[in-house]
């Protein structure tokens, strides 16, 4: 290959798939791993290990509900001994006095907390969990008590998208660093859920305002990150920056995946760590071989200028849409089904006569 | 609005800081100084890097500018508009404490 392999700098730990919370837009796959299929403690700690031998520099631990894990301090601990930065990425919800600020004593950097709407009544129903809003606002003191830097993250889509200043709001009254307005980027759960959740574009407008507004009044004071819906883009995002150029995922299993939806790809398939080294999957594996870099693309990536910006965006979407994992993404306005994101958009405007109650709410089958 | 905190403005008697979430470690594998923060990795070139290791808390920014105009032999004007922009800059995206 040409183009070399360069070490990931990233890795997000899917440490487990239970969560309190039934978010219709989860982005853990539709089959969920029930708790007999996640890596023990030690074997999480030898992939952190390898990890920082292959040069990651964060890790981000997540779920499912990261903090459901009993031996999370241990994990923390981990890669705090190898010099990673961690960020634990968390609903929020149930979780014990005094964990917090074991977390903390463990060595967590940062703490990023979801909370699915600004009204409590929002958070309750989105996550289908009464109660869980004010859970997430004792968490979030708990973590500034405890001195963790904080990033509120917010799933937008058509039932909270009215509610972006109040996110705005609700973020500095608890003094996070950092705010993620992050438009549900329809794979997984959300994209059995894309009627229900679509928004619509007159939203979506006064949202990048609203954002951009604030961004400017706030520099300084709160970091605001849009994730901007696709559906309404011009052109992709660069899908985990780059399909397996600097940031991997690792299920609950130990299975290595390039992005959240990568196993939505029917003609790929992964490796599991521990039947593999991480270094041999990372530079080795077939599916990771399959798209990294350029050399796979086609017209019109191949000679778009934008080629190592976007890097082609995101291959499950490819797939979800066009029905082709190696086509251009339709977000971009080069591809040949550009019109059938805002068709999608226009469909669930027509057909969307139905209530909140019809999520197909995330479960783990029985 | 009711923020917890309000945006800091450099003054050459400023003492900055850098934040618990952000901090310079050494990368080995890629032989660089990474800036590490909540999302993203940074690679700060190499004045860059002068300029954030000097941020200690205790060093005024008058100080680090002097020191920087003494290491680089270069007019202090230049330096000064530099630092001052340089950590306003970070100070804003909340990766240095003024």
């Amino acid at each position: 290959m040409s183009e070399p392999i360069l070490p990931p700098i990233g890795m997000l730990a899917e440490l487990t798939h239970r969560c309190p919370l039934q978010c219709p837009y989860c982005s853990n796959p539709l089959e969920l791993l029930k708790a007999n299929r996640e890596l023990d403690t030690q074997t999480w700690l030898d992939l952190f290990s390898q990890a920082a031998d292959l040069g990651v520099l964060q890790v981000h631990l997540s779920g499912g509900e990261p903090t459901l894990r009993r031996d999370l301090e241990q994990l923390i601990a981990g890669c705090s001994a190898r010099g990673v930065y961690t960020n634990l990425i968390t609903a929020g919800v149930g979780i014990a006095e005094g964990r917090i600020d074991a977390f903390a004593e463990a060595g967590l950097n940062h703490l990023q907390l979801s909370f699915q709407g600004a009204r409590p009544a929002t958070t309750d129903r989105v996550g289908n969990h009464q109660g869980s809003h004010e859970k997430k606002l004792k968490t979030a003191r708990r973590a500034r008590a405890a001195g963790l830097p904080l990033t509120i993250n917010a799933p937008i889509h058509r039932h909270n998208i009215k509610e972006v200043q109040e996110f705005i709001d609700l973020a500095l009254s608890l003094g996070a660093e950092r705010l993620e307005i992050a438009n549900v980027q329809y794979a997984g759960w959300a994209l059995a859920n894309r009627d229900l959740l679509m928004p619509d574009r007159a939203a979506v407008d006064r949202q990048a305002d609203i954002v951009a507004a604030a961004q400017e009044q706030l520099a300084g004071i709160m970091n605001i990150d849009l994730v901007t819906p696709d559906y309404f883009a011009i052109y992709p995002k660069p899908c985990m920056g780059g399909w397996a150029r600097d940031a991997f995922m690792v299920a609950p299993d130990g299975t290595v995946l390039p992005c959240h939806a990568a196993q939505t790809i029917p003609s790929l398939r992964f490796e599991r760590f521990g039947d593999r080294s991480l270094a041999e999957i990372w530079i080795d594996s077939p599916a990771f071989n399959a798209f990294r870099g350029t050399k796979w693309m086609r017209e019109p990536c191949r000679s778009c200028e934008r080629r190592e910006i976007d890097w082609g965006g995101c291959r499950c979407q490819a797939l979800a849409i066009v029905g082709d994992a190696a086509a251009t993404d339709p977000a971009c306005i080069k591809s040949t089904a550009h019109g059938r994101m805002a068709a999608l958009v226009d469909k669930t405007r027509r057909s969307n006569t139905a209530g909140d109650d019809a999520f197909m709410y995330r479960r783990m089958r029985s | 609005m009711t923020a917890l905190r309000e945006r800091a403005i450099v003054s050459l008697r400023s003492a900055p800081s850098l934040p618990r979430h952000v901090r310079i470690q050494y990368d080995p594998v890629r032989r660089a100084f990474a800036v590490l923060s909540p999302e993203k990795v940074f690679w700060p070139n190499e004045i860059s890097l002068d300029i954030l290791r000097r941020c200690d808390g205790q060093s005024t920014v008058e100080r680090i500018i002097a020191d920087l105009v003494a290491d680089y032999d270069a007019d202090r004007q230049d330096v000064a508009d530099d630092v001052i922009a340089f950590l306003q800059e970070w100070s804003d995206k909340l990766l240095v404490k003024l």
